[in-house]
């Protein structure tokens, strides 16, 4: 039998694809599915004892304290840590292109943090930020202020690993922002000017809007990336995982708690349906809420 | 007018020099630690009275860390070829072969980027259980093996050539493979090295799967043996951070070695992305 061309191009397609296709259906496509058949039912080691539950675990969900706090606390690690990371990213990267020297240097400093592991730049800041000898308290000596408990405090731990989050991310925003403001023709602040704008005005109605393709990408991949908070949170706080009395708790730690420390897969599958919800519902927002046309 | 230039660039300097110095802190911080003894710890001197290499003896010596340094480099050097590979492969047949059901399979690959990794854990635990996966080094490499979002970037790429340059390959008689492999690969040669060093990082800083695959100290990554190691040292300060400071510091090596690379793959990716 002879192929004509097409068949040919075709048959070869299928052949350069039938590896990768096989991987996403086997390790992607049919565990996520897993995952919600597990959530309706009861997890036992051994087959014959799994127990079908229905949708039991969810409405569990809507009665469970601890996962109230945890789905809060991450809403607030997410409102926090991405306006923070995008202001200050924002800041640095206009400082950059204004700069009369060092730019690579400077460039290379702010992003170091982004490239060096979580886990050991997440026991480097609990060093720093330990209540007794702690580096940081004795600089606010310096200053006169009082020692703060920092990660001991259920009021000002979440806040604080969110800094330590926002610190290692700044320089991948600080890089997507500079590529941004590079990309924006000179001629368009010219023009500006001939008009008879200046400073701020500039910002708001040039810079800002023809920003708005790199702010849309950090929005919804910062968001993305707190909405799964996890290695930070762990490893900052690692004898007390959460705490102090929860206050730092997060879904993806929640999840892992249930399924690895409790070994209750099955409700831990319904709280990562919740989590894959929302992540799908506030991508989904955003991208509506963000996203406009430029024109100039 | 000249003065009030000179002064903004003098406030620009300052800014960036005060950032930088939060930036670098740490980890100044973490070597000056690593290189002091216990008690020193608590006498709030910012230099080390009396520098020792002690630490490091200890936890090169006394801890499975060259094992689990080795064990980061095969686990993210193998995740990363098999990406490369793989990845640009399908990316290649997405962008330029022509077949029914592209758009249908393209579709199929983009979907699974939605779903989070905590959502696959459980039911990739439960295979692995199953299979007998779970402690072995199969078991930490599978997860990653090809990716969606390379897939992507890669059609990204290879849709942007001219078919003039694949016809050209196909009369010269080379094979579909041939084609892919000499024309192709290339000349997305800046697109496969973004990737390739996003996934090796990636991989070389992963957590969550490999804590949650590995039982045994000896089958440890880097980052699991770190947490793990420094949860047992207590206050041990000095020792956490001698480790800390030999699974930073070559990664800050390399970093600025190829600095401009690296931070010209992350605009690549993320405008391309």
């Amino acid at each position: 039998m002879r192929l004509t061309l097409a068949q040919r191009e075709a048959l070869w397609a299928f052949v350069f694809l039938a590896v990768p296709l096989a991987f996403f259906l086997y390790f992607r496509i049919l565990p996520a599915f897993q995952a919600l058949w597990l959530s309706l039912y009861e997890w036992h080691a051994d087959p014959a004892q799994r127990r079908f539950v229905g949708l039991e675990h969810y409405v569990r969900l809507l009665e469970d304290p601890l996962l109230r706090r945890a789905l809060w606390n991450t809403l607030l690690y997410t409102l926090l840590g991405v306006p923070g990371q995008i202001v200050l990213g924002l800041i640095i990267a206009l400082l950059l292109q204004r700069t009369p020297l060092g730019r690579d240097l400077f460039r290379a400093i702010y992003f170091a943090p982004y490239v060096t592991p979580a886990v050991a730049v997440a026991w480097v800041w609990s060093w720093m930020l330990s209540p007794h000898f702690g580096l940081v308290n004795e600089l606010l000596a310096l200053l006169g202020i009082p020692p703060q408990p920092f990660l001991q405090s259920p009021s000002q731990a979440l806040p604080t690993v969110t800094w330590v989050v926002v610190w290692q991310n700044l320089g991948f925003q600080v890089v997507l922002f500079l590529a941004g403001l590079e990309s924006i023709p000179r001629q368009y602040y010219e023009a500006a000017r001939i008009d008879g704008a200046e400073g701020w005005k500039l910002f708001r109605h040039i810079t800002w809007p023809l920003l708005n393709p790199v702010l849309v990408f950090s929005v919804v991949i910062g968001t993305i990336g707190y909405l799964q908070l996890f290695t930070q949170v762990v490893n900052l706080n690692f004898t007390d995982q959460g705490g102090p009395l929860n206050s730092t708790l997060t879904l993806a730690l929640y999840i892992y708690q249930l399924a690895f420390l409790r070994f209750q897969l099955g409700y831990a599958a319904a709280v990562t349906v919740l989590l894959f919800a929302l992540i799908l519902l506030i991508t989904l927002v955003q991208l509506r809420l963000l996203t406009r046309r430029v024109e100039v | 007018m000249k003065s009030q230039a000179r002064l903004t660039s003098f406030l620009v300097l300052f800014l960036l020099l005060l950032g930088s110095g939060v930036m670098v802190l740490p980890f100044l911080w973490m070597l000056l630690t690593s290189f002091k003894p216990f008690p020193e710890l608590f006498a709030l001197r910012f230099f080390p009275q009396e520098p020792t290499l002690e630490n490091y003896r200890v936890v090169l010596r006394e801890t499975g860390f060259l094992r689990w340094f080795g064990n980061s480099i095969l686990v993210a050097s193998l995740t990363t070829l098999s990406v490369l590979f793989f990845d640009s492969l399908a990316g290649y047949t997405l962008a330029r072969l022509r077949f029914t059901g592209k758009n249908l399979i393209f579709i199929l690959i983009l979907s699974t980027l939605m779903v989070p990794t905590e959502m696959l854990v459980i039911p990739w635990y439960v295979m692995s259980a199953e299979k007998g996966w779970i402690n072995t080094y199969w078991g930490l490499l599978f997860p990653g093996l090809i990716t969606a979002f390379g897939v992507f970037l890669m059609r990204q790429f290879f849709a942007t050539l001219p078919q003039d340059l694949f016809d050209a390959g196909r009369m010269d008689g080379l094979s579909e493979f041939g084609v892919f492999w000499r024309i192709g690969l290339p000349l997305v040669r800046p697109a496969l090295a973004a990737l390739g060093i996003f996934t090796f990082l990636g991989n070389w800083n992963a957590f969550l799967w490999p804590l949650i695959v590995v039982q045994t100290p000896e089958m440890r990554t880097l980052p699991v043996g770190i947490a793990l190691f420094s949860g047992e040292a207590g206050t041990a300060w000095n020792l956490i951070m001698a480790a800390s400071s030999l699974a930073v510091l070559p990664v800050l090596l390399v970093f600025f070695f190829f600095q401009r690379q690296i931070i010209e793959g992350v605009v690549l990716t993320g405008v391309k992305g």
